[in-house]
């Protein structure tokens, strides 16, 4: 009795799991119990392929886990539309997501872990396949439930959505880094509700957008982003934003 | 003997060897929570006990820092309290078999946690620090307590933070037959005392220097520590116990911590200044009078973490 109902649930649910997801926990380089669950929630059913062309890079040990810096550098992959920054077992998975519309398709940040986790970027490209890298930081706890450290300044709320900013070139290429000051509260920490910066975009005189950001709630206090551009940086750029309480961010990125 | 023993024999010592480890562990594993603290004689009266140039571990216990204590007519004076309840028993153990003298005063040179979470053992007794270690100690000495116990496991059990109890402020003190001098200085931490004994010629740096094991930045001000490694300079001494790292009679502990901070520093600016992102300047090449210091790479990474973001501030512009 026992043996024939086994086999048949072993056998539906071989059917209804798609043989690549195997493929796909089988192969994670960072063997991580989360990935097939961010792997279906996030990708779905696109084809998905580990890829060195992704670059993540990080410290090994998160000494700050409040300020966890991090880079995504993609290079020799061409189309890139979008990429998805996910740390597998932070109880906020979902980092960030960028589109590089003439920006070079990386992106530089600091973000909070609250426990050792993968920190994956998964980049798609126009043909709807899913190229995905990452590394393992390990980080002692609580950046994600520890209130940020502004909210015991007296005055954070005069300097919210401030900017500072400075542009850096070279022969080939040029990196614009951006300060925002803004708390980036998870809703976590006991009494005080998710308020961050939920959307970025860096825009020429003309208005053409030049890379968007979603931005979400892991990503750290006072946000540190640098964006990096081949030759030298689209001339009046200017970073537009909004919260998820509905504040502007609007600053002109200064030389 | 047949075949079929003898299979049998050698089943059975295998069986019994596998239950004699099984046996025998748990017996290594509790015996071992001994940190072997040998108390080295430095200078009259004046014993010091050496850890390792490592980090926080389970194997050492947080047996990483370097503790003294000092016999004078009127009692034992001890100078930090180690990284455990199991340290200090240790310690005061130790020092009972070299004297019979009673403990009569502990000093704290800074708050960081493998230099006073030794201090409820000496409950009993006058426990001093500087004010600004005082209230390091109240705020982070639970943090502390819970990272170290993460760091180093059963070492730690049983131990609580336990703040110094005595402010002091700079001065000299007559404690038996020894005149200390107590020298207040900054940098590594907020609050870093440095005691001198007048008598020996004994200097007790405290974690203002580092010798042959890489510095530690999470509370430093760069700037602050090379002033106070400069007022350093300016003392005479006959022997130097360094926070970390073997004993000097000279300059030379207190000259390598300087360079390394003046490198960190100049490195850490210059990487701000030509716009690199902390993930970048982690990879940065340690000169190679440091990249074969103890835990050089692994500071290094944490020190950027601590300093970076007050350098890469100084690189940025606001504009309305
Ligand atoms: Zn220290």
């Amino acid at each position: 009795m026992f043996l024939p109902c086994l086999f048949t649930a072993l056998v539906v649910f071989v059917v209804v799991s798609p043989a690549s997801t195997f493929a796909a926990m089988a192969d994670d380089p960072l063997q991580s119990p989360q990935w097939t669950d961010i792997r279906d929630r996030y990708l779905g059913a696109d084809k998905v392929v580990f890829d060195p062309r992704v670059a993540v890079s990080g410290p090994k040990i998160a000494e700050d886990s409040m300020n966890v810096p991090v880079s995504v550098k993609i290079s020799g992959l061409v189309d890139v539309r979008r990429v998805l920054v996910v740390a597998d077992l932070n109880p906020i998975v979902k980092v960030l997501e960028f589109s590089s519309k003439g920006a070079l398709p990386s992106l530089h940040f600091r973000m909070k872990l609250q426990q050792g986790s993968p920190v994956r970027a998964m980049a798609q490209t126009g043909d709807g396949v899913w190229h995905v890298g990452g590394i393992w930081i390990d980080a002692s706890g609580g950046g994600c439930t520890a209130p940020s450290v502004g909210r015991s300044a007296a005055g954070w709320t005069e300097t919210l959505g401030q900017v500072q900013s400075r542009v850096w070139q070279n022969e080939t290429q040029s990196r614009v880094k951006l300060n925002i000051m803004h708390p980036m509260d998870t809703g976590l920490a006991p009494g005080i509700p998710a308020f961050y910066i939920e959307r970025l975009s860096l825009q020429d005189a003309a208005g053409r957008e030049w890379m968007t950001l979603d931005t979400f709630e892991p990503v750290s206090e006072n946000p540190v982003f640098s964006f990096d551009f081949s030759g030298p940086p689209p001339a009046g750029l200017t970073l537009v934003g909004r919260d998820n309480n509905g504040n502007r961010i609007n600053a002109r990125v200064v030389k | 003997m047949s075949a079929a023993l003898l299979r049998n024999l050698a089943g059975s010592a295998f069986l019994a060897l596998f239950l004699g480890v099984g046996f025998y562990v748990p017996q290594v594993r509790a015996g071992s929570l001994d940190y072997q603290l040998a108390p080295r004689l430095v200078a009259e009266d004046t014993w010091v006990l050496i850890g390792k140039r490592e980090d926080f571990s389970r194997s050492n216990g947080g047996n990483i820092v370097n503790t003294a204590f000092v016999v004078t007519t009127d009692g034992v004076v001890v100078i930090d309290s180690g990284p455990s309840r199991l340290y200090a028993e240790q310690m005061r153990s130790a020092i009972a078999r070299i004297t019979p003298k009673p403990v009569i005063r502990v000093f704290n040179t800074h708050h960081h946690p493998d230099h006073f979470l030794g201090n409820q053992v000496f409950a009993d007794v006058s426990t001093t620090a500087l004010a600004e270690t005082i209230a390091g100690q109240r705020r982070e000495g639970g943090a502390f307590a819970d990272n170290v116990y993460r760091l180093s496991g059963d070492w730690i059990k049983g131990t609580e933070p336990v703040a110094a109890r005595d402010p002091v402020g700079p001065g000299t003190l007559l404690i038996g037959d020894h005149r200390f001098e107590l020298i207040a200085l900054s940098g590594h931490t907020e609050g870093d005392l440095v005691i001198r004994d007048l008598g020996t010629g004994v200097l007790f740096a405290g974690d203002l220097v580092f010798h042959n094991r890489a510095p530690t930045t999470p509370h430093a001000s760069i700037s602050q520590w090379l002033a106070a490694l400069d007022r350093l300079d300016a003392i005479t001494y006959r022997t130097m116990v360094p926070g970390h790292g073997e004993p000097v009679s000279d300059g030379r502990a207190v000259e390598q911590t300087r360079r390394y901070l003046r490198w960190i520093e100049s490195a850490l600016l210059q990487a701000a200044e030509r716009g690199e992102e902390m993930s970048e300047v982690l990879g940065l090449e340690l000169p190679k009078e440091f990249a074969e210091i103890p835990l050089a790479r692994e500071e290094f990474a944490r020190s950027v973490a601590h300093l970076y973001r007050g350098y890469e501030a100084t690189t940025l512009r606001h504009r309305r």
